[in-house]
């Protein structure tokens, strides 16, 4: 589905991140990012999002090279990229109004008009509908991340993009979070990609884990973790000696 | 309620204040509140309104005419780090320059009428707006801009959805720092080639008339705009902004 063919990427005058560098990501996946800070993690990510492009090599999404944001590619961030002015309602239908405002012209909303417009039962499916006319001020950095997720799946997207959409918040809303995510993703048929310096999170989350050392980065090692995402898992020793094998080779670099 | 009970008590104060000052001082350039009151009951029935309204015209039409173009202008330096660095140091040099000096430049230049006064009132409010609305759409977030963009937003969309709303309060924070200064300065600028507005019915008042309650008649009209007007855009605020 996801075809990275040999890209190479740098920022403008700065050493390559990403040198003649492939990756391969099936429909339906679920795949951890997993890598020390400033590795190039959220910037694969942004690759794949169609914010940043490559100098050389091709990203392809379904066969086609990815030249701008998708329609169907939803984006969470680690500070939710809310609008402050906005309340969580009208934050949750801003990709809504985006399209309508474009109308189906096949770039920047999808080139069918079956996109249902009513978010209620994603704020009542994300448990935020109470706080539905509450700013992004008044509600918790939880409430937050939801109503980011909320506003990201009333779009339909085939393909959902995390970059550290948990790293702010305590380990029980994180957990939870996590485990919503995955949930979310059996339901609507997601490929899910969650970029993370959590070893932690890397280990319960990826069915499938990239992990990147120092750019540039060539090749990264590929782990499966096929257990991955059940919460007795986490309690498992599996899970105990996959996330000790991951700090090693972190630490290894 | 508290606020407004605060508000009055405190006008309550500060005209205690006068009529202690006008019994101490007891010259006819200090008359007694009761005095300008009655004076200003017969003044308004007789041309107070039409200075007032001129005034008001003047700072009305100066920050409509500064908004519709200060703020675009402030938007689009404030999305462009080119053009930013291009203007900056123009905007520099030409922001703390103290605008009442060209007063009577403008008015050598643009002559009688209502046009200098204007465009003296516009050249203070539009710098502050631009400066206020370019900083302020300079200081969106990256993630948030990349996360609309994400959800389908191209360049007319993200100034629709994001740097619109978000130029809204820096407009209302430049109105309320500026609008003390641009009544300040609509005074001075009626001082000179009119026969209308408060700032003139003030001096007309004080100094060839000798009309002293007459003159404060002027100054308390001329208070009265200051504050409407201030508390004019404090409502705003608190209607537009609410999520602040």
């Amino acid at each position: 589905m996801i075809e990275v063919e040999s890209i190479t990427f740098a920022y403008p005058s700065a050493k390559p991140i990403f040198m003649d560098f492939s990756w391969r990501i099936e429909r339906g996946e679920t795949w951890a990012v997993l890598g020390p800070s400033g590795c190039g993690k959220s910037t694969l990510l942004y690759l794949l999002a169609g914010l940043q492009f490559p100098q050389s090599g091709e990203i392809r999404i379904d066969g086609n090279p990815l030249t701008r944001p998708r329609p169907q590619t939803g984006l969470i961030l680690q500070d939710y990229g809310l609008l402050p002015w906005a309340t969580v309602r009208q934050n949750a239908e801003l990709g809504l109004k985006i399209r309508g405002f474009y109308g189906p012209d096949g770039t920047h909303a999808p080139s069918q008009i079956d996109w249902d417009n009513n978010v209620t039962p994603w704020l009542e499916r994300l448990g935020i509908e109470a706080v539905a006319d509450q700013y992004p001020s008044q509600i918790s950095g939880g409430q937050r991340q939801r109503t980011a997720i909320a506003r990201t799946l009333v779009l339909h997207p085939d393909l959902l993009l995390m970059d550290e959409p948990f790293s702010s918040l305590d380990a029980p809303t994180r957990e939870g979070l996590q485990a919503l995510i995955l949930q979310l993703q059996v339901e609507n048929h997601l490929t899910l990609v969650i970029v993370t310096h959590s070893i932690e999170e890397a280990a319960f989350m990826g069915k499938k884990i990239l992990l990147l050392t120092q750019p540039p980065i060539q090749q990264a090692t590929l782990i499966e973790n096929p257990e991955a995402g059940s919460e007795p898992y986490r309690r498992s020793e599996a899970y105990l000696i996959l996330c000790e094998s991951l700090r090693a080779a972190l630490e290894r670099g | 309620m508290k606020r407004q009970l605060d508000l009055f008590l405190t006008l309550l104060v500060l005209i205690l204040i006068w009529q202690l000052s006008a019994w101490l001082v007891n010259r006819p350039i200090l008359p007694a509140p009761l005095t300008v009151w009655i004076a200003f009951l017969r003044e308004a029935r007789d041309d107070l309104p039409a200075h007032f309204a001129a005034s008001l015209w003047r700072v009305l039409a100066s920050t409509a005419l500064a908004i519709a173009t200060a703020a675009p202008a402030g938007l689009i330096l404030g999305q462009s780090k080119r053009l930013n660095s291009l203007f900056s140091p123009l905007i520099y040099l030409l922001y703390p320059i103290p605008k009442v000096v060209f007063v009577p430049l403008v008015l050598l230049f643009l002559g009688l009428g209502d046009a200098p006064k204007i465009l003296i009132i516009y050249l203070i409010l539009f710098f502050q707006i631009l400066v206020l609305v370019r900083d302020q759409a300079a200081a969106l977030r990256p993630e948030l801009l990349l996360s609309v963009r994400s959800l389908g937003a191209g360049r007319r969309a993200l100034f629709r959805f994001v740097y619109l709303p978000a130029s809204l309060p820096a407009i209302l924070t430049a109105l309320r720092q500026s609008v003390g200064t641009a009544v300040a300065v609509l005074y001075v600028a009626e001082l000179y080639a009119t026969q209308r507005g408060l700032g003139y019915y003030i001096y007309i008042n004080g100094s060839t008339f000798f009309d002293y309650p007459a003159m404060y008649v002027g100054i308390l009209a001329m208070s009265l705009l200051g504050v409407g007007l201030y508390s004019g855009v404090d409502y705003l605020e608190k209607r537009l902004c609410k999520w602040k």
